[in-house]
């Protein structure tokens, strides 16, 4: 068996709190292979963005990561100084966050900012550097005459390009895709999916793609982990969790998504009652009891384990 | 049919030209921009018409034109025949009018004033239409408002950060429906919204439509929601309406490369079994 790229185990997540603690990630484990697109779905405040800043050791004072390890193929990164932090985060792992407006500097040019990028990471020269930068923007399909433009000169799709050719300027071997086309239209955003998934075909490279859409996740991940308040609900391929859902929450929030296939005005949409809880209103047991239509005494008493490694109710606990 | 709002050759002109000095010196021309450029098309009572567009495509502005709140640079927007624009009407006219139009907005985190109890936000619009006699009878008619969005009675003493994203937007459907309005302009009313809370809030906008007989101009980029939402399509692309129809004809059969550029371009959950149909073969 080849070994995952990334291996997280049991990862915890604590933000200290006037109230005892707030735990936004609880006892999330799953491996990402090389070469493969891996998609975090779940609504607002499940957690997605908190794994991520996790991985690249990113997360805000005072959260911290309370348990659980993070392994990069034989290298343990959850526990890094700053400086060893520095040397893995942006070269072998990169991130492109929703807005590609905040996450360029607006008073440098893409020029500027790809070569400073690659020379911070890559022992080569400035001339080089600059080749690479070029070379980077022709792949993402920006001309790469525009490499001394700055980025209020490009519509949002460019620039979000832009921001996918910096991140992977310094070669890396995972990129972690925040929202990336959350703020963009549609045929924008179809356009940014496609060449994240080209771009990982031909540099090998793992993508961790975070969205609240599942279409998203149908037209782009090979595999797919659905987050709920901060645990995993369930993880499979994404043909699997697609076809044949098996958490209630899952299997509720792809009934409840429209579709341009079918439907119409008289189309009643199923609907999940009320709404995730918050962090420090968890309820006891699986978080989703109070909205599951299947919950019993147990549900509401102890908390599923993930099971098969594939989904964490109790509905699949016996046999 | 019944007719309830046309929209005429509906224009809204911005002047984006620079300052009257810098083009005598420069001798620059004026910069004019049509974001909404000769569009016509009008909504049957009882029924949901959507505008749908990317950024930039001027939905919003006829949304903001539709009830009132931007004044049409060429055009005219008529409700049940009467001009909205008319400027001889008197203030005491335009307000009977302005009563009878609404408007739900994007983001609930923004549209409602953070230090006003809900029953202050649902009571305003009451108190200004004079809808009510007394203390009492205001108080009635919150908590009957808060009813039909599925709010409790008790939440009337509660602030806006106490609730969630979509019982925000339950709040401002509330307030829209405050003084009893024949037509709702909804401009992107779920974009905010996770798609477990879209659900809830979608079903009850038609709900409220069965039962109230409201009209909507329902503005959004998302062509999965208007399937479910809308009686009527029109496509708007930088200003122009390229393409209208009934939903089921411009969903199936679109006419236009951009409407057909739109739906494919939609990411749909039944993809998948395209693409692990093509992995196996």
């Amino acid at each position: 068996m080849i070994e995952p790229l990334l291996r997280v185990r049991n990862l915890r997540v604590v933000f200290p709190h006037r109230h005892g603690e707030l735990v936004p990630i609880d006892d999330i484990s799953f491996d990402v292979k090389r070469g493969e697109i891996l998609g975090f779905v779940g609504e607002s405040g499940a957690g997605k963005s908190m794994t991520g800043a996790a991985i690249i050791n990113l997360i805000d004072p005072p959260g911290y990561i309370e348990n659980g390890e993070i392994w990069l193929e034989d290298e343990r990164i959850d526990q890094l100084d700053a400086r060893a932090a520095n040397r893995v985060r942006g070269k072998r792992i990169s991130m492109v966050f929703q807005d590609p407006l905040t996450s360029l500097n607006p008073l440098r040019t893409i020029g500027d900012q790809l070569v400073e990028t690659i020379l911070v990471h890559l022992p080569i020269s400035p001339e080089e550097a600059r080749r690479k930068a070029r070379k980077g923007l022709e792949e993402v399909g920006i001309d790469p005459a525009r490499i001394d433009a700055y980025p209020h000169e490009f519509s949002g799709g460019m620039r979000q390009r832009v921001v996918i050719a910096l991140a992977l300027s310094a070669e890396p071997e995972l990129i972690i895709a925040d929202e990336p086309t959350t703020a963009l239209d549609v045929s924008v955003q179809a356009q940014v999916l496609e060449l994240l998934k080209k771009l990982c075909r031909e540099h090998g490279a793992s993508v961790i793609l975070i969205t609240h859409d599942m279409g998203v996740i149908a037209e782009t991940t090979d595999r797919v982990a659905v987050l709920y308040a901060g645990r995993l609900a369930e993880i499979g391929t994404t043909a699997e969790v697609l076809n044949s859902p098996q958490h209630p929450y899952t299997r509720g929030l792809i009934a409840s998504t429209p579709s341009v296939e079918h439907g119409d005005i008289g189309t009643h949409l199923f609907q999940i009652e009320g709404a995730m809880p918050r962090l420090d209103a968890l309820p006891s047991g699986c978080a989703f009891h109070p909205r599951c239509e299947y919950a019993d005494r147990r549900c509401a008493e102890s908390r599923p384990d993930l099971l098969q490694e594939r989904v964490a109710c109790w509905q699949y606990a016996d046999g | 049919m019944d007719e309830f709002i046309r929209f005429e050759h509906l224009g809204q002109r911005f002047d984006l030209s620079e300052p009257l000095l810098a083009r005598l010196i420069y001798r620059r021309p004026k910069k004019f921009l049509d974001a909404v450029d000769d569009v016509s098309f009008s909504i049957e009572r009882g029924q949901t018409y959507a505008l749908v567009g990317e950024s930039g495509s001027g939905k919003s502005t006829i949304a903001r034109m539709a009830v009132g709140l931007l004044l049409p640079s060429t055009g005219k927007v008529l409700i049940d025949g009467h001009d909205l624009h008319d400027r001889s009407r008197t203030e005491a006219e335009h307000r009977r009018i302005r009563q009878r139009l609404q408007m739900i907005f994007q983001s609930p985190f923004a549209s409602l004033n953070p230090r006003w109890r809900v029953g202050s936000i649902l009571a305003e619009p009451l108190r200004v239409f004079g809808l009510v006699e007394d203390r009492a009878a205001e108080l009635g008619r919150v908590h009957e408002l808060l009813d039909q969005v599925g709010l409790s009675a008790s939440d009337a003493r509660r602030f806006p950060h106490e609730f969630s994203g979509g019982q925000r937007q339950r709040i401002s459907i509330a307030r829209a429906l405050a003084s009893n309005p024949d037509f709702i302009v909804c401009d992107e009313p779920t974009s905010a919204l996770d798609v477990s809370v879209q659900a809830q809030v979608l079903n009850l906008l038609k709900q409220l439509q069965r039962d109230l007989g409201l009209t909507y101009l329902f503005i959004t980029h998302d062509l999965a929601v208007v399937r479910v939402m809308a009686h009527r399509i029109g496509v708007l692309k930088s200003g122009k309406l390229v393409e209208e129809q009934a939903t089921a004809e411009l969903i199936e059969s679109p006419q236009s490369d951009y409407t057909k550029m739109l739906i494919r371009s939609a990411p749909r959950i039944g993809s998948i079994q395209a693409r692990t149909g093509m992995s196996q073969a």
